[in-house]
């Protein structure tokens, strides 16, 4: 391949500044993050109908590019890119043809050369979706649209809006909340894209909690405060934004043990009542009880976890709706 | 044209820095050697052929002291053909290139052959490193001895560690025993593990694995003090941090035989130019912030560096069209030695003098094999370069199989016109 | 071009839809102009359900070459459409295609027992087989213009030609 990919630019607003690919919440503009959760809002009705769906991307080809296995993620992408009206192909490529040999980018053109209008891609590595998107760029393939349904640690933006859609759903405005995020933030997609999402919408304090080994160096730029003692983070909270902690952290030297994990971070409802008495606490699941989160809290009145699950299919058909009308 | 020819170089700006000398003046070469330097010829010089090096700068061939040329194991990423052609595009007339080959330089056969192969009238020479352990696997030594007889000119491990500190001591010791020189990168193998970025903020934003500057610093240590121990000739590759280079500074004015070299992109490079996740800025060590380039600037002018190489590493598209954490480290730099020299001598209005000796007589030095000066008598390796000719980056106008560098598109200064090789013209921009 | 006054043909539309209406009937209004309309009309004609809004945006026809264009509300439609006598109102008609997306929506919705169709101004250049079944005022403009139904502060509802 010749072409020379531009990795300068980012690549996911168009030279008009509108929105190309969805790849993170990073660098987008306000604007179009809100424009975003506007346009969701009419699309969580469109499920309470008789007939869930709307004709938006009827005869489009969306392709689900899934190099990690998230049947939960996959299945959310299905449903609303079928309420599109869209023709969904699954692919779960770590069983087919990344064993083959083949390269991301092979595996890219020869999907392309089947008419895909958009690929949803879930990758283990940081920045899969943008080398994608920077290749079909200098390939000429600007109508082919990229969605980034979570890359290595890097961002899961979908999940980031639906988070934000959620908090503006029950506290209407962003610039006098508190909002702690807990957990895992280090090895967290959620947590990057929470984080993007919560500054640019003008959260005036964005907190994160978790033990040293679990924050990435230099996170207090991104523009958060960082405290290790859950007590002290939770305190007059509005938002509290629970991460998962996966199995495999818990063994090893990131953490001695999950019920030593619980202890200090799981959320209780004695930390919760730290918080504002009116705080949501929310999670991009699937939540470990007992581990990062107690029952009572999850099955709790503050609790908005499955309503974050409904929202998360309309912000994605508002994500590729956009993306998918206009031909440029 | 052959050795027996006389060759006058004529009109340009003479740069030797060996001998302090920067002033307009001709060259003349006979029988592969430097047999004068003024405005007339020696007595008895007759040129037999002329070349015009108005408005260019004329100084010793340039020593790399880290370029791979992927031979043997690695052809299709690069053979001695394709690099040798690089490395005189680049006016690079002597370089050394590491052991992880495959199999690893780490047997006489293998250094002879490779020795060998290159001893071709118009290469560069070669001058290779032998692995410090069989395999590179840090484990056992090699046959130091035989190595160096067979043409190893230091021994090193490329961009692996020894993780087990008696087998470092235990090679210091040794090597120190002849006084071969040891070459060594340092980065600690537990604290760089699956990381591919400066462990800062950039790595932090874009989720990719952080390795800490630590992981230089406390392997720096362990060098430092095993060498203050055995009294071994330690050169560090490729110092990435400013904490390091601090820690080197100390150890030297402690009486610590130790020199150290950076590369082209850790002087001009930093974790910010990943950018959206650029897979040309993947390199080993990984790329560090911004007051890290400007204490490894600040350091080569000093001479607290002395030496800038080109850390040439040809990787082929398939290492480096794939995302950012699954890409090969590595960038090709034979070519752009000199222009990035050039680039950060006027940057930092450095005289030539003083930034040209970091790629002539500071490597050569530590290479310890010549002395990279046009002085009379020398073997003529001359580099013939207009300073101030412009050229993009790209890939088509790169000799070197290895197209892939984060200055693509970027436009440097300096444009070689001719290298010589023991007085034979082994590159002509005219004709190439 | 002398506009007509939105006012006086708002209330000769409530004159034409007067004989017609009964308890079954619910008004359908298409944002913005016609659910301003629809809000008044309610109110003359002293309807009791409660009048249904309605964004096409998710079933125009020209998605494909522009995209959704500004932003979308939410269509709201607070009655049973299955068996409703459902009246679509919109302010202008002229090519027709924001009521055949109306209808489209409306049907996703359930099945009406009928849909009939009220506009303020009808001004040509249909493009599909689409007619109002009441209609105050009958013009014909060229496509380089724009008719547009604007509300005060005060609810005074008005006519403007825009040039495109």
């Amino acid at each position: 391949m010749s072409n020379t990919l531009s990795f300068t630019r980012n690549p996911q607003l168009n030279h008009q500044g509108e929105l190309q690919h969805l790849l993170s919440i990073e660098g987008l503009p306000r604007e179009i993050i809100e424009r975003i959760l506007d346009t969701a809002a009419p699309f969580t009705l469109v499920a309470e109908r008789e007939v869930k769906k709307v004709p938006l991307l009827r005869g489009k080809s969306v392709f689900n590019l899934f190099f990690e296995n998230s049947t939960r993620t996959r299945t959310t992408f299905e449903i609303a890119a079928k309420r599109l009206s869209a023709d969904v192909i699954n692919l779960n490529i770590n069983t087919s043809s990344a064993a083959k040999g083949e390269t991301l980018l092979d595996t890219v053109d020869n999907l392309a050369a089947m008419q895909a209008d958009m690929f949803v891609v879930r990758h283990a590595a940081s920045g899969a979706p943008y080398l994608i998107a920077q290749h079909l760029a200098a390939s000429g393939r600007k109508h082919i649209h990229v969605v980034n349904a979570g890359d290595g640690r890097h961002a899961h933006p979908t999940q980031g809006l639906l988070d934000m859609y959620t908090i503006r759903h029950y506290k209407k405005d962003f610039s006098q909340l508190t909002v702690a995020i807990v957990g895992d933030i280090l090895h967290s997609r959620v947590a990057r894209s929470q984080i993007h999402g919560l500054t640019t919408l003008g959260v005036p304090e964005v907190r994160v909690i978790a033990p040293r080994t679990l924050l990435p160096t230099g996170v207090e730029r991104m523009g958060v405060r960082v405290f290790t003692d859950m007590q002290e983070g939770l305190r007059g909270a509005d938002v509290v934004m629970m991460l998962r902690l996966q199995n495999e952290r818990m063994q090893g030297a990131l953490l001695p043990s999950s019920q030593e994990y619980f202890k200090s971070y799981g959320l209780t409802p004695e930390k919760l009542a730290l918080a504002k008495p009116d705080a949501i606490v929310m999670h991009p699941g699937p939540m470990n009880r007992g581990v990062e989160i107690d029952s009572s809290v999850a099955d709790g009145s503050q609790a908005v976890i499955l309503p974050q699950v409904s929202f998360g299919i309309a912000v994605r058909m508002a994500v590729m709706a956009m993306l998918g009308g206009g031909s440029q | 044209m052959t050795k027996t020819m006389k060759l006058h170089i004529k009109g340009g700006r003479l740069i030797d820095p060996a001998n302090g000398i920067d002033k307009r003046s001709d060259l003349f070469i006979a029988d592969g050697l430097i047999v004068g330097a003024g405005d007339t010829p020696p007595k008895g010089f007759e040129a037999s052929s002329t070349l015009d090096a108005t408005g260019c700068i004329v100084c010793p061939g340039l020593v790399d002291l880290c370029a791979r040329l992927r031979e043997p194991g690695f052809e299709y990423k690069a053979t001695l053909q394709s690099e040798m052609a690089a490395a005189v595009a680049g006016g690079v007339t002597r370089l050394s290139c590491p052991p992880d080959t495959d199999p690893p330089l780490d047997e006489p056969g293998l250094v002879q052959m490779l020795t060998h192969r290159a001893r071709l009238p118009g290469f560069a020479t070669v001058h290779p490193v032998g692995a410090l352990t069989v395999q590179l696997a840090g484990e056992r030594l090699v046959e130091m001895a035989e190595l160096f007889d067979a043409g190893c000119v230091a021994f090193e491990q490329a961009s692996r560690s020894i993780v087990d500190t008696q087998v470092l001591l235990r090679a210091m010791q040794y090597a120190a025993t002849f006084d071969f020189p040891i070459w060594l990168q340092a980065q600690d193998s537990f604290l760089s593990r699956k990381g591919v970025a400066h462990d800062g903020e950039v790595a932090a934003r874009l989720g990719l694995v952080g390795i800490p500057v630590a992981a230089e610093t406390i392997a720096l240590a362990t060098i430092l003090h095993l060498a203050q121990e055995t009294g071994a000739r330690v050169h560090i590759r490729r110092i990435s941090s400013a904490a390091a280079l601090e820690m080197l500074v100390a150890a030297r004015a402690s009486g610590i035989n130790a020199t150290c070299d950076v590369t082209i992109n850790h002087l001009h490079l930093t974790d910010a130019d990943i950018g959206y996740f650029n897979p040309h800025a993947r390199l080993d060590p990984p790329l560090r912030s911004s007051r890290d380039r400007d204490a490894l600037r600040a350091g080569l002018c000093s001479g607290a560096i002395d030496a800038l190489c080109s850390d040439h590493t040809p990787v082929d598209d398939d290492g480096k069209q794939v995302p950012f954490e699954e890409a090969e480290p590595g960038a090709t730099g034979l070519e752009l030695l000199l222009p990035l020299c050039l680039k950060w001598a006027q940057e930092t209005k450095l005289p030539l003098l003083t930034a040209l000796a970091r790629v002539t007589t500071g490597p050569a030095k530590i290479l310890g094999r010549h002395e990279a000066t046009l002085s009379v008598g020398q073997a003529a390796d001359v580099c013939v370069f207009d300073p101030k000719a412009m050229a993009m980056v790209c890939r088509e106008n790169l000799k070197s199989q290895g197209r892939n560098t984060p200055f693509l598109g970027v436009e440097l200064p300096g444009r070689v016109r001719y290298t010589l090789i023991d007085g034979v013209l082994a590159y002509d921009a005219g004709l190439s | 071009m002398n506009l007509p006054d939105a006012e006086q043909l708002l209330t000769a539309l409530t004159a034409q839809l007067k004989p017609t209406v009964n308890t079954n009937t619910a008004l359908l209004g298409i944002h913005t102009g016609g659910v301003w309309l629809a809000e008044r009309l309610h109110t003359n004609l002293q309807l009791s359900i409660p009048i249904g809004a309605m964004d096409v945006a998710f079933y125009r026809d020209d998605y494909h070459q522009r995209g959704l264009q500004g932003n979308t509300r939410s269509s709201h439609i607070p009655f049973a459409v299955d068996g409703a006598n459902v009246i679509i109102v919109d302010d202008v008609l002229y090519t027709g295609r924001t009521i055949r997306a109306a209808m489209n929506e409306l049907f996703d919705h359930g099945r009406p027992t009928s849909v009939q169709l009220a506009v303020l101004v009808d001004r040509g250049g249909r493009e599909l087989p689409i007619r109002a079944d009441y209609c105050a005022h009958t013009t014909s403009l060229p496509a380089s213009q724009m008719l547009a139904l604007e509300r005060s502060d005060n609810g005074h509802l008005s006519l403007r030609v825009l040039e495109k």
